[in-house]
C-alpha cells in the first residue's frame, strides 16, 4: 500500500459470535470478502447470517443467488430461525435470484456482458438502501455461462461495482479439496482483498469444522483455524482459543475444597480462581471429591455447577446421598445445578458452547466438570487440546474456582493424554491413588502442585466411608508409589535417607 | 397464431447493445417468421423486467412459449442459430411486416 497515512479500517459484524474476536471486529466495511469452503462447509448459511445480522441491526441487504433458489433458501433456513420471507415483506430482504432457469433452451454466444445482473442488483441496492450484500455462490456463473476472459473481466467489474456502491460484500465460491487451491476458477482473483477459508475435515472418523481468515488486505486479523459449529438461532459459533487472554486477576481468596483434611494438605484451601484437576484411576474417589467440592461451596451459600459426563442424573443423586450430600435439596434452592449429558450426543465443540451457556446462565462461583476423559472420547486430540484451553480459559475469565477430573488407563501410577494437555494450564493437581500394599488395594492422595502456596508434600493414605474421603497419615517405608511401583523400605533404609537429605 | 413477444435485453448504449438490436431487426425484416412482436428493453432503465425475465447477460433475447422459454445470449451474430431457433419464415402466409415496439411490457 502506498498511502502516507494507513487509515484504520472500518470493520462490519458479521454476526457469527466469536468472529468479532479472531477478526478484530468483522469484516473490512465496503469493502468485498471471499468465504470459501467445499461442498457443506456451511457458505450460503454464513452469507446468510452476514444479511441477517443486518436485518438486526436495521440495515437492509441483497442475497444474490446463484445456486439455490430464493424458495430453498427459505425453506432451509427457517430451521435456524430466520424469517427470511418476513424480512422480505417488511422490505429488509431482497433477493436478486440468478439461479439456474429452466430453460427450453439456451444458447450462448461469446460477444456478452453481465450488464443483466449487474443492473439488478445495483438496482435492488438502491431501491433498498441495502449496506450488505451476499453473493452466493460464484463459481455457478461459471457453470451457467461458460468460462472465459469475458465473464473474468465482468466479474472483476462487478466486485468493484459493489466497492463503488459502498456496500460491504460476502462472496461464496466452492473449492476442491480442504487443503489445496483458495477456490475453483481461481475466483479469489477478482475478490483478492479479503479471504475466510472454512473448512469441514474429517479425521478420525469427525467431523471438525474450523474457520481460518486467511487475509485481510490493509488490517490486521488473527491467524489459523478456529474451530465452530451450527446452532439453531444463533447460526454459527466460533470457538476463539487464542482469543482467551492470560490476564484475568489472580486472587489470594481461599476457598474450601469441602473437606477440611484436604484444606489443610493445601496449605489452606483451593484460591478463588483456581482450576484444580483431580487425577485418579477409576474407583479411587474422583467424583467424592467433586461431590465434596460442590457441597463444600453450597454450604457457603455459593452457586455449583456440576457436568457430568460419566453417570447419569439418578446415579449422582445416589451416589451423592450416600456420602451425606443432599443434591435435590441443594437444587430446588437454587445453589446446585447437575448438568448430566453423555458425551456421544453431540460433538465436543457443541458441548462446549453448551458448558458455556450453562454457565452464562446460571453464574456459578464454582464450576465441576466429571470427567474430561469422557469427553475425550468423542474428539479428536487437536480438538480435546483445543476444548480444555477454551474450557480452562472460560471459566478462569470469570473468576470461578473449576475442579475437573481426569482418569488414569492404569489402575495403579500413569498419568493420561488429559493430564498431559491440561496440567501447565491448572493451578492445582491432585493425584488419587491405588497402592498395593500386603495383598492390598490401599488409596494414596497426594498435591502435586499448588500455584502460589505451600502445600503438603507427603502421599497420604484416605479411606472412604458414608461422611466421605478421610485422609490419614503419609504411607511410610515406601516407595514409587506414582510410578506404581510401590517397594517397602525398611526402616533403617529411611533413615538412612533422611540422615542423607536433611530437612528434605 | 396470435404474435409471440420477442424480449431483447440490453444494457444502455453500448457497442454490443446496438449490434444485437441491428442483427435482430434485420434478421426480423428477412429471414424470421413476421408473427413476432419485438420489445428492446434496457435493464438500465428497467431492472425489475431484467428481474423477472432471470437476466444475467446481455445483450439476451427472451422468448416465452408454450414448450418454455429460449433464451440466446449474445449480439445474435450467429445467424444461422439463430434462425434454427425461432424458425425460418415460408410457414406464415402473412406479409413480412416486422413490428418495433419499445420497451413495453
Amino acid at each position: 500500500m502506498s498511502k502516507g497515512t494507513p487509515a484504520v479500517l472500518e470493520k462490519l459484524d458479521v454476526g457469527f459470535e466469536g468472529f468479532d474476536i479472531i477478526s478484530y471486529g468483522g469484516i473490512p466495511r465496503g469493502r468485498a470478502t471471499l468465504v470459501t469452503g467445499t461442498s457443506g462447509s456451511a457458505k450460503t448459511l454464513c452469507a446468510v447470517q452476514f444479511l441477517a445480522e443486518g436485518v438486526k441491526r436495521g440495515e437492509h441487504g441483497v442475497f444474490v443467488t446463484f445456486e439455490e433458489r430464493p424458495g430453498d433458501i427459505r425453506e432451509n433456513m427457517q430451521s435456524l430461525g430466520w424469517d427470511i420471507a418476513e424480512w422480505e415483506q417488511e422490505g429488509m430482504w431482497t433477493f436478486v435470484d440468478a439461479s439456474p432457469t429452466l430453460d427450453q433452451e439456451t444458447v450462448i454466444s461469446s460477444d456478452f456482458d453481465l450488464g443483466g445482473l449487474l443492473a439488478r442488483i445495483e438496482h435492488a441496492v438502491h431501491k433498498t438502501g441495502a449496506t450488505r450484500v451476499s453473493i452466493d455462490a460464484l463459481g455457478a456463473i461459471f457453470t451457467a455461462l461458460g468460462d472465459s476472459k469475458v465473464i473474468r473481466g465482468e466479474l472483476l467489474r462487478m466486485v468493484f461495482a459493489l466497492k463503488t456502491l459502498g456496500v460491504t460484500t460476502i462472496v461464496t465460491a466452492e473449492r476442491d479439496a480442504e487443503y489445496g487451491p483458495v477456490a475453483r476458477f481461481g475466483v479469489e482473483e477478482f475478490v483478492a482483498d479479503n479471504v475466510i477459508i472454512l473448512r469441514n475435515v474429517l479425521e478420525d472418523e469427525k467431523r471438525r469444522r474450523t474457520i481460518e481468515i486467511l487475509k485481510f488486505r490493509g488490517t490486521t486479523h488473527q491467524k489459523g483455524e478456529f474451530p465452530f459449529s451450527i446452532v439453531p438461532e444463533r447460526g454459527i459459533v466460533i470457538i476463539p482459543l487464542s482469543a482467551l487472554e492470560l490476564k484475568q486477576a489472580s486472587s489470594n481468596v481461599r476457598i474450601s475444597s469441602g473437606n477440611g483434611e484436604i484444606d489443610t494438605m493445601c496449605g489452606g484451601g483451593f484460591y478463588r480462581d483456581s482450576i484444580i484437576l483431580v487425577s485418579g484411576a477409576t474407583g479411587t474417589g474422583k467424583t467424592l471429591m467433586t461431590t465434596e467440592f460442590m457441597a463444600g461451596g453450597a454450604e457457603k451459600g455459593e452457586k455449583c455447577l456440576l457436568f457430568a459426563f460419566e453417570e447419569s442424573r439418578e446415579q449422582l443423586v445416589r451416589n451423592a446421598t450416600g456420602w451425606g450430600v443432599d443434591y435435590e435439596k441443594w437444587e430446588k434452592e437454587g445453589r446446585i445445578k447437575l448438568v448430566c449429558a453423555y458425551p456421544e450426543v453431540t460433538s465436543l465443540e457443541d458441548h462446549l458452547i453448551q458448558m458455556k451457556d450453562a454457565v452464562d446462565e446460571f453464574g456459578p462461583q464454582r464450576v465441576a466438570i466429571d470427567s474430561l476423559s469422557a469427553l475425550e472420547r468423542i474428539s479428536t486430540q487437536k480438538g480435546f487440546r483445543e476444548f480444555i484451553i477454551s474450557v480452562t480459559s472460560f471459566i478462569k475469565h470469570r473468576e470461578t474456582a473449576g475442579l475437573f477430573t481426569s482418569t488414569t488407563p492404569t489402575l495403579t501410577g500413569g498419568s493420561s493424554v488429559t493430564e498431559t494437555h491440561i496440567s501447565t494450564l491448572t493451578d492445582s493437581i491432585i493425584l488419587l491413588r491405588y497402592v498395593e500394599m500386603y495383598g492390598e488395594m490401599r488409596r494414596g492422595i497426594t498435591v502435586l502442585k499448588m500455584r502460589g502456596s505451600m502445600h503438603d508434600k507427603d502421599i497420604r493414605e484416605f479411606s472412604i466411608d458414608g461422611k466421605g474421603m478421610h485422609v490419614g497419615k503419609p504411607f511410610k517405608n515406601v516407595v514409587g508409589i506414582l510410578s506404581g511401583n510401590p517397594q517397602h523400605v525398611s526402616a533403617l533404609e529411611e533413615e538412612r535417607l533422611k540422615d542423607m537429605f536433611p530437612d528434605g | 397464431m396470435s404474435n409471440s413477444v420477442l424480449k431483447l435485453f440490453v444494457t444502455g448504449r453500448t457497442r454490443r447493445s446496438r449490434e444485437a438490436v441491428r442483427n435482430l431487426r434485420s434478421l426480423l425484416s428477412t429471414r424470421l417468421p413476421p408473427a413476432y412482436d419485438l420489445s428492446v428493453v434496457d435493464v438500465l432503465e428497467n431492472p425489475e423486467q431484467a428481474e423477472m425475465d432471470h437476466i444475467l447477460a446481455t445483450p439476451t433475447l427472451v422468448k416465452h412459449g408454450v414448450e418454455g422459454t429460449i433464451r440466446i445470449i449474445g449480439d445474435l451474430a450467429n445467424t444461422e442459430e439463430v434462425v434454427e431457433l425461432l424458425g425460418e419464415k415460408g410457414s406464415s402466409e402473412e406479409s413480412a411486416e416486422d413490428r418495433k415496439n419499445e420497451e413495453d411490457g
